[in-house]
């Protein structure tokens, strides 16, 4: 029985290893702010959330099997968290009563794992009860499918089984080992046998000639007897009793799976709840193959811009479809940090089948994001600024490939700007030859314009403007050739003016 | 020809000393004997090792079958021989140590089982074998002949009769609090099975094992022999068998493949250190070894004792080359303390000994002489008598050695008279060189008193350097030469790395 929410074919990893340049990511998009507004102080949802946003899917089709699922969650959350309650309710009686199989004697595995059992039958139930009432209802593959399962695999024979088990395995009627006579005649393999009390039909047991048996009782004070006994009692119990306990284990860890495999969709329900209260749209994007160049959205915002400041924010729009290097110019503080962060937090939500924050969006899929930021400060400074600088760009590079996407927000910035723009336009135009699709938020002119006077096809210039003629900002960019100036001295008269 | 010994050509010769010889420890072939012989604990082999053939013939005897047992197929075979022995006697050590008769008698089924199997295995191996040493082809028609015998035959035709019998019983054990009955085992279907079906589905991926290891050693309560006593009345036919067995067979082992078991390890334990050495890059050689002549040579020999120890670093092993001609005798070596030139010395006593033992020595060609005696005297650092009281102990060592010492002797010094003065050392020393000279035996003399290389034509020099193109690496070679003293302060200087291209070399730039 498998979850399979998160892939149509396998089960979600949780240690799935992340990009190498995940704190880089997490540092340049803020994460953390999406991720705990997923989680609303669940730790595991936190995890969770995270591990998801990070891995990202690296084609369409995935990516549409979870945005189905998370549209049957948005419809029916009350359902999806009543699931998301049995593997809960486990864990909380698991706490509550002390259960596990914590024992170094096979008879206390024995007890302790059907305790287990006993408890994860009850849950079971539950399940198959809310799957009876509710399946209809979904219509995602993945939600048909779990719900099918459900129904198929815990009928009532199967309980009835179960139950049979469970009372089996008390051994009223002793326990039966067979062995064989292995090396010095010790005994050897042993095997719990089931006592055979109906299987033979009459016949046989007329007609077959009794073999002896030969019985002993241990004199009562016989202690070394006993446990010479009972020792070879567990010998048989314990392959039973492993039996058992890892029967427990498989439902405890399907439970664990369902747990692991709806969080993040609650996580998605969480996120989506705080979005609505501040009537920020959200969008299920669509995503088309990263071989492909799409850039395509209406009312993009930045999703943790929205969340910080608790309150709707700016969107944009780009049409960027067949673009490879969007440029980005433009005055301080005009809105292009926080384009550049929107853009690459909406990828990493595309990407791991979520709604995005924004009316509209279609873009292509990128088989990885990359961010490089000018840092402002680093403690561990050893070396000069730009050549910190170059050896991120170079462990960037190490892990980089075709159809990747980079991030670069006034990077090589921290020489003069000739040999800034020097070594940025070659690094670019070699990222660029390699299908790697490349944001570039600057304010170095020779770098943006040298662009512009190439006059590719496959380049968009935006620029953040002042539009107002009160010199007040929008934050809204358009496209626009890149100007020299920038609007520093509008800063510097706001505030020494 | 009769089988006398994979290891002795000859039956008169003395085969085996208890006690380790005076100089072992001065060669450091205390520590190499240990190495060789410490994955073979239990077979005793260090009294081989510390017992020098004195006979060329014998030496070549070993030669053929270390030669033989170099073809991996062979020494497979012959390990997987020694593995089963060592259990068969494993077994029979445990038989005595056992309580109850059935249990007992199991156990020395096992061993005779093992041990036939053993036998017919080498027999049939050896057959298949391309075998030359005279060692080996003699002990091939010996074993070929035990394991046709009708007493080999019988053995193993019945232990293993008796065996199928025990193997096929199964049987049942119903066990409930303070009684238990046994029967026969009547198809009772496997109910651990049963309950892993049932719960199959919910299998997401591995799961913790819970079986507990319920090993318990060998042995047996009452308990145990209880059952085993109700399971031989079930089957009475089978252990009257195991009973017949046991009386018939007490004492099964030959002697000559008992002693062969364990010579044979003696060529296995060398060969496989020598082949971790081998791995180094370095290599073996078979020495040509001659009683009369003492014109000696080897080409790229080494340490084996500190190659051993280098073992699983990555410093690398220095080899060197050294050549006697008629009529020198006596090989001076000079130059530079930590130049390797102590290891130099005990590589020369290493090379004779080994060869002696009829084993392939450390060098990539070799010729040795068959000595008498090794005598060592290698200066101690700490030996912290009064100068007066040691100079007196050293001159009455070598006093001792030089009248025992014969013109077959093999004399190492290192270092003597190190701590007296200049005039004393150089007057001593040219004393004792006259009187080895006139022994006309071979030496290698350690000294800083480097005019004692060019006293003779007896003499050689040969000196410790200091290779400069990779200070790095401890590349310490010792070179026939004549002494220089300007050599050793610039080597010095390199051995520091304070020369004006090494100082370059480690401030980069």
């Amino acid at each position: 029985m498998k979850v399979f929410l998160m892939y149509p074919d396998r089960d979600f990893d949780p240690k799935q290893k992340l990009p190498p340049n995940e704190a880089a990511l997490l540092q340049d998009l803020e994460l953390n702010t999406l991720f705990e507004a997923m989680a609303q102080g669940d730790k595991f949802l936190f995890d969770v959330a995270r591990q998801t946003v990070l891995s990202s899917l690296d084609a369409p089709e995935p990516i549409r099997y979870r945005q189905e699922i998370l549209k049957d969650c948005l419809k029916h959350p009350d359902v999806v968290r009543q699931i998301y309650r049995i593997p809960i309710q486990s864990i909380e009686n698991k706490q509550r009563h002390w259960m596990g199989v914590f024992s170094r004697y096979p008879s206390a595995i024995l007890s302790g794992a059907l305790e287990m059992l006993e408890m994860f039958v009850d849950l079971l139930k539950t399940l198959k009860q809310i799957a009876d009432k509710h399946a209809e209802g979904f219509e995602s593959q993945g939600f048909r499918r779990f719900f099918t399962m459900i129904q198929q695999e815990l009928d009532e024979d199967y309980f009835a089984v179960v139950e049979n088990h469970l009372k089996q395995l008390k051994f009223r009627g002793g326990v039966l080992l067979s062995a064989d006579l292995g090396n010095g005649n010790e005994g050897t393999n042993y095997i719990l046998r089931k006592i055979n009390h109906s299987n033979q039909n009459w016949m046989k047991r007329v007609f077959a000639r009794k073999s002896p048996v030969y019985s002993f009782t241990l004199h009562p004070r016989d202690d070394h007897g006993a446990r010479a006994l009972g020792e070879l009692r567990d010998r048989g119990v314990n392959l039973v009793a492993n039996a058992v306990a890892q029967s427990a284990d498989h439902i405890d860890n399907f439970l664990n799976t369902l747990r692991l495999e709806l969080a993040f969709y609650i996580g998605c329900l969480n996120l989506a709840d705080q979005l609505a209260q501040l009537g920020e749209p959200i969008a299920f994007p669509k995503p088309v193959p990263a071989s492909e160049r799409r850039y395509s959205i209406a009312g993009l915002y930045d999703v943790c811009l929205a969340l910080t400041v608790k309150q709707k924010v700016v969107g944009n729009e780009v049409d960027a479809d067949g673009k490879d290097l969007v440029i980005i110019t433009g005055a301080n503080q005009g809105g292009k940090s926080t384009f550049l962060r929107s853009v690459g937090l909406a990828q990493l939500m595309m990407q791991c089948g979520m709604f995005v924050p924004a009316e509209s969006f279609s873009a292509n899929v990128c088989s990885g994001l990359f961010t490089h930021y000018k840092r402002e400060e680093d403690a561990s400074m050893k070396s000069g600024k730009f050549d910190e600088e170059l050896s991120r760009m170079s462990a960037i590079v190490d892990s980089i490939k075709p159809d990747s996407m980079i991030l670069f927000n006034e990077s090589f910035a921290a020489t003069n700007e000739r040999e800034g723009s020097e070594i940025g336009s070659q690094i670019v135009s070699a990222l660029l030859e390699r299908r790697i699709k490349v944001f570039f938020v600057t304010h170095m002119y020779e770098l943006a314009h040298g662009f512009y006077d190439r006059g590719m096809e496959n380049t968009i210039f935006l620029r953040a403007e002042r539009q107002r003629p009160d010199g007040s900002r929008t934050f809204k960019l358009s496209e626009g050739e890149p100007i020299q100036t920038s609007f520093g001295v509008d800063l510097y008269n706001r505030i020494f003016g | 020809m009769t089988f006398h010994s994979i290891l002795f050509d000859k039956d008169d010769i003395q085969k085996e000393t208890t006690e380790q010889p005076a100089f072992f420890a001065d060669l450091n072939l205390d520590q190499l004997v240990d190495a060789i012989t410490a994955p073979k604990k239990h077979y005793n082999l260090k009294p081989f090792f510390y017992t020098p053939l004195r006979d060329v013939e014998t030496i070549y005897y070993r030669h053929e079958v270390m030669r033989d047992m170099e073809d991996e197929t062979l020494m497979a075979h012959i390990n997987a021989f020694a593995e089963k022995m060592t259990i068969v006697n494993r077994y029979l050590a445990m038989v005595e140590k056992l309580d109850f008769d059935y249990h007992k008698k199991g156990w020395f089924l096992e061993a005779a089982l093992l041990y036939c199997e053993a036998v017919s295995d080498l027999e049939r191996d050896l057959s298949l074998a391309n075998l030359n040493s005279r060692g080996f082809l003699a002990f091939r028609e010996y074993i070929t002949n035990y394991v046709h015998s009708p007493d080999f035959q019988s053995l193993m035709a019945e232990a293993q009769k008796v065996k199928g019998g025990l193997a096929s019983v199964k049987y049942c054990v119903i066990i409930q609090i303070g009684t238990f009955r046994v029967k026969k085992y009547e198809g009772e279907t496997d109910y651990s099975v049963e309950v892993e079906k049932t719960f199959e589905k919910f299998k997401q991926g591995a799961v913790k094992d819970y079986r507990l290891d319920l090993y318990k050693d060998s042995g047996m309560n009452h308990i145990e022999a209880q059952i085993l006593d109700f399971v031989a009345r079930l089957y009475p036919e089978r252990f009257v068998a195991l009973d017949r067995f046991c009386e018939r067979h007490s004492y099964f082992m030959d002697d000559n493949i008992r002693v062969f078991d364990r010579e044979i390890q003696f060529y296995i334990a060398y060969l496989e250190l020598a082949a971790d050495i081998k791995g180094k890059g370095l290599t073996f050689c078979y020495p040509q070894v001659s009683a009369t002549s003492r014109e000696v040579y080897d080409y790229d020999g080494f340490d084996l004792a500190l190659a051993h120890t280098l073992l699983y670093t990555e410093k690398p092993v220095i080899c060197n080359d050294f050549f006697l001609k008629d009529p020198e005798r006596i090989i001076v070596v000079s130059g530079p303390n930590q130049g390797g030139k102590t290891t130099f010395a005990r590589t020369f006593g290493q090379l004779h000994y080994l060869a002696s033992l009829g084993c392939p020595v450390p060098g990539r060609e070799a010729r040795l002489s068959l000595f008498d005696q090794i005598f060592t005297h290698f200066e101690r650092e700490e030996d912290i008598r009064n100068l007066r009281g040691k100079l007196q102990d050293d001159l009455v060592r070598i006093h001792g050695i030089l009248a025992r010492a014969t013109p077959n002797s093999i004399l190492i010094l290192n270092e003597i008279f190190a701590s007296t003065t200049l005039k004393d050392a150089v007057f001593l020393s040219k004393e004792i060189m006259a009187r080895l000279m006139e022994l006309d035996l071979l030496c290698v003399w350690v000294t800083f008193i480097d005019e004692l290389s060019s006293l003779s034509k007896k003499t050689i020099s040969m000196v410790s350097t200091v290779v400069p193109e990779n200070p790095a690496m401890r590349t310490f070679k010792i070179v026939r030469k004549p002494a220089d003293g300007l050599a050793y302060a610039l080597s010095l200087a390199e051995k520091h790395r304070l020369t004006y291209e090494q100082i370059k070399e480690r401030i980069k730039s």
